[in-house]
């Protein structure tokens, strides 16, 4: 048991969370005391303790668990352990509950986690939908609904959208730039294990005096200021979410940059790679904007600092564009990641390359620089300075034009192909039209003068499903289905795949399509009861969404089954040109026995004899620079 | 490979399905009854977007279908390719610049529409003082508006084709003053005063909403607002100002009916 204590895992980490809190409660007490009140009295006082627990007990969870023992050994000037691979690999379930430095592991448990939540959050959606079946319901307190609308929408964004696209990209970037892993991969190991705790914290808010926090994922101050100490568990638990998304943007830049194949210069990149690059960019600069949001909230909240008190000087508007301005740019963290997705597979399962490849990575680049010019498009009902509408509405339409080249090119890609439509390519153009939906609704929104008119009402609701579920979901299910061969060595059931794409097609758009004119009728966002006209619509959409939620399990149950006793995958099902595709399934725990040389564009599909990796030793040196750079990087981790 | 048979009957059948998108785009009854000049602008602005939007949807959905009946595998097609086609720089800026042009023009005639909203009135205008407080809204009409006494009340009646300024704060947290047959909205936030006018033009009843979450009892921060007669407008000022004796009662905090 001590010898379990002492090893870097579960135990320690559980044994350290308790410490964590013991040094909330000590150190709450003692700055009490310092402060002037008295001794014991204020000590009992739970709420001080609980907030600040949120903050101690996750960092010494971590430190118990393993995630900083090597830097800790390090600073200290102790000898530090030479990396002996043990923590590479996962030989047994268990391996997955401890710290893992392998970025394939690492790419399950991000996946995993993140679909965790998902079906946790699809939950609350469903409860919700029970309440909102008829108007004036009581199935549960208006404060609880408010509670799980904003944990719902915290879960998804935080735990399930991000995450999960940083799971699958950890899994195959490395692979298809022919690197054995990541640049970082203890820091890898460090920003997954954040995910976990920020997800568990939102949901024991519930547990939390007062209920979970209710006031949306956005938690508008002065409303999140005054609220109940559940507010605290969203403000934290982001943090952690925060931290977690930039450590991993920053693996990822730099993985990207210095650790391509020899011959693999940024124009010869699969799209996946260009997507992940423009994402981590955008999370690097907009993430601790949402960190900084949430921070003046804690200080409000626990020391009266008064950001957003207007008697007391405070600016309620300014959470409001700090807010945005990271939450706008989030959407796109949402979804480049997608985009990358639908290029990898539509290319392969069209059997043609890519059209306009330059283009395709070059509008990624725009939406990241457009990306921030829009945030206060968010706020044009907010009482800002009137003229800061008229820039924000032109740029929010014009950052549709780089996201409609694509749209294009993916088609332009599908036009004389050869279509193969399995699963994930009848995920791939299902999110081809419900997110040209999701991006027509976004154009209008664009339009200040009817913006005014539906702004927070039902037709966002309807609007942001139909970006996030028509469109980041419908890829998410697209590239599981596409790599789940490569991750677990498995086929998944093609007949259920099937089933799956067109019963959740075919409900998604009859549960989020009607919510439209609710919207446009004048139905509110964010109410547990509703005027009796939208009664009909209503009970409509919760018949649609409890099929919908149902869909999942044909999901679930194909993922299980498939995952224990699939038939086994080869190593290239799809014939698919990029590297990840031309080793076994899954990969060998290093990735690859000999370093890849890229030696044209990941797309030639229906070029006779086209090769986009080769392990042969290469005829010709490697023309690029920065390639050739990332090739000292990967002999060094080899060897 | 691509017969001129099936392109000119996949042509037919989205301008086919295009009309049929824009003639319902006017069946459907998409919004709530128009009551002011401002709701008649605002929706002549959503057809118009709707009918720009209804071709370029018809447009993406028929080349995915018409891919998937022309270019789906066929049997014995199993291991072929696709030509190599790499792009086409005509192509990729025609449809850079055309959707560009059309999102400017929509934008620019949505600021015409905005303009046209929020423009001030030739003749006098009334000022109505709105305030939001969890959960209920109040109404101050000042001596400007009364002609005497400034009445504080909980309901909210206007005067038909006259130009009202709707002006906005809140005593707690941000709340949403819309009115969805006027189809305007804007926030009540602590600390400013926020505004917008309106000229109703129908008379009726209709709801007024808070849209901005602001607590358990944001659903049910509902009110009403009257479009009556200007002259009924003055017999209901003199009425509640007789009935309250001035500006003493019709505290903010009463709770507004939610009818």
């Amino acid at each position: 048991m001590a010898a379990k204590l002492r090893a870097p895992g579960l135990y320690r980490a559980f044994f350290a969370f308790l410490l964590g809190i013991a040094f909330a409660a000590g150190l709450t007490w003692l700055v009490r005391m310092a402060t002037g009140h008295s001794t014991y009295h204020h000590f009992l006082s739970e709420e001080p303790i609980m907030a600040v627990s949120l903050i101690t007990a996750p960092i010494f969870f971590l430190v118990g668990l393993g995630g900083f023992d090597y830097w800790l050994y390090w600073a200290s000037g102790r000898p530090t352990r030479p990396e002996d691979h043990s923590s590479h690999g996962a030989h047994t379930w268990k391996d997955y509950f401890r710290i893992n430095t392998d970025h394939k592991v690492i790419g399950i448990q991000y996946t995993v986690t993140a679909f965790f939540f998902l079906f946790v959050g699809g939950l609350m959606a469903m409860l919700m939908r029970i309440q909102l079946a008829q108007p004036g319901a009581e199935f549960v307190s208006a404060n609880t609904y408010n509670g799980l609308f904003s944990v719902h929408a915290s879960l998804l964004i935080f735990l399930f959208v991000i995450p999960v696209f940083a799971g699958l990209a950890n899994y195959v970037l490395p692979l298809m730039i022919g690197a054995p892993d990541m640049a970082f991969p203890r820091l890898n190991a460090l920003s997954y294990w954040l995910l976990p705790l920020a997800g568990l914290m939102m949901l024991l808010s519930f547990a939390a005096p007062g209920g979970a926090f209710a006031d949306g994922w956005t938690a508008y101050a002065p409303l999140s200021i005054d609220a109940p100490i559940g507010q605290d568990f969203f403000s934290v638990g982001v943090q952690l979410a925060g931290a977690s998304s930039i450590m991993t943007a920053l693996n990822f830049l730099v993985t990207i940059i210095t650790m391509r194949a020899p011959g693999m210069s940024f124009f010869r990149m699969p799209l996946l790679v260009w997507a992940n690059f423009a994402t981590s960019l955008l999370v690097v600069i907009a993430t601790p904007f949402i960190a900084a949001s949430q921070f003046f909230v804690l200080l409000d909240r626990g020391l009266g600092f008064n950001f957003f008190d207007a008697g007391k000087g405070g600016d309620v508007l300014m959470y409001q564009h700090v807010f945005w301005f990271y939450s706008h740019p989030a959407v796109y963290i949402m979804m480049l990641p997608g985009f990358g997705i639908i290029s990898e597979i539509i290319a392969v399962k069209a059997r043609k390359p890519i059209f306009g490849y330059r283009m395709m990575a070059f509008s990624l680049l725009a939406i990241v620089g457009l990306g921030f010019t829009v945030w206060a498009h968010h706020m044009f009902t907010s009482g800002m300075a009137a003229w800061i509408r008229i820039p924000m509405a032109i740029t929010t339409a014009i950052i549709a034009v780089p996201t409609g080249i694509k749209i294009f090119s993916w088609l332009a890609t599908l036009w004389r192909g050869v279509l193969h439509l399995d699963t994930p390519m009848l995920f791939s153009l299902g999110f081809l039209a419900t997110f040209t939906l999701g991006g027509i609704s976004g154009v209008m929104l664009a339009m200040v003068a009817f913006d005014i008119h539906v702004s927070a009402s039902y037709f966002i609701v309807a609007h942001i499903h139909y970006v996030l579920f028509g469109g980041s979901l419908m890829t998410i299910f697209a590239g599981v289905y596409y790599w789940f061969p490569k991750m677990t060595g498995r086929m998944y059931d093609e007949r259920l795949g099937k089933w799956h794409f067109w019963s959740t097609f075919v409900l998604f758009n009859l549960t989020f399509g009607p919510m439209h004119i609710l919207g446009l009728q004048g139905m509110p966002r964010r109410v547990p009861t509703y005027a009796a006209k939208f009664a009909d619509l209503n009970m409509f959409i919760s018949i649609a969404s409890f099929g919908l939620g149902l869909t999942t399990l044909i999901f679930l149950y194909n993922m299980v089954t498939s995952w224990r006793g699939g038939p086994r995958a080869v190593a290239n099902p799809w014939r698919g040109l990029t590297i990840e595709w031309q080793v076994s399934s899954p990969p060998p725990v290093f990735n690859f026995d000999r370093i890849p040389t890229v030696v044209g564009s990941p797309y030639e599909y229906g070029v006779p004899g086209a090769v986009h990796g080769t392990f042969a030793p290469a005829p010709v040196p490697a023309t690029v620079g920065g390639a050739s750079r990332g090739s000292d990087v990967v002999h060094r981790h080899t060897e | 490979m691509v017969s001129r048979r099936s392109i000119v009957g996949t042509i037919a059948a989205a301008l086919i399905a295009t009309a049929i998108g824009i003639v319902l785009s006017y069946v459907i009854h998409w919004f709530p009854v128009q009551a002011s000049t401002q709701a008649h602008h605002t929706d002549t602005l959503y057809h118009v977007l709707v009918i720009a939007s209804v071709p370029i949807f018809v447009l993406v959905v028929t080349v995915i279908l018409y891919s998937v009946w022309q270019f789906r595998v066929k049997p014995g097609q199993e291991l072929e390719d696709g030509p190599p086609i790499h792009g086409n720089t005509r192509l990729e800026v025609i449809w850079t610049a055309i959707p560009a042009m059309i999102l400017l023009g929509l934008v620019s005639y949505s600021f015409v529409v905005l303009h046209e909203n929020e423009k001030k009135p030739a003749g006098p205008e009334m000022v109505v003082n709105v305030t939001g407080q969890q959960f209920a809204w109040s109404y101050e009409y000042p001596s400007s508006a009364t002609g005497g006494a400034p009445l504080k009340t909980t309901q909210l009646y206007v005067p038909d084709n006259e130009s009202v300024h709707f002006e906005i704060k809140s005593l707690d947290v941000i709340h949403a003053f819309w009115i969805p047959a006027f189809r305007l909205q804007i926030d009540a936030v602590p600390g400013i005063t926020t505004s917008y006018r309106a000229t109703p033009d129908r008379l009726g009843s209709y709801p007024v909403v808070c849209n901005l979450l602001c607590g358990v009892g944001h659903g049910l921060m509902r009110s009403t607002v009257h479009v009556v007669t200007p002259s009924a407008f003055q017999a209901w000022l003199k009425s509640r100002a007789s009935a309250s004796g001035g500006a003493s009662t019709g505290q903010p905090g009463a709770p507004a009916s939610a009818s």
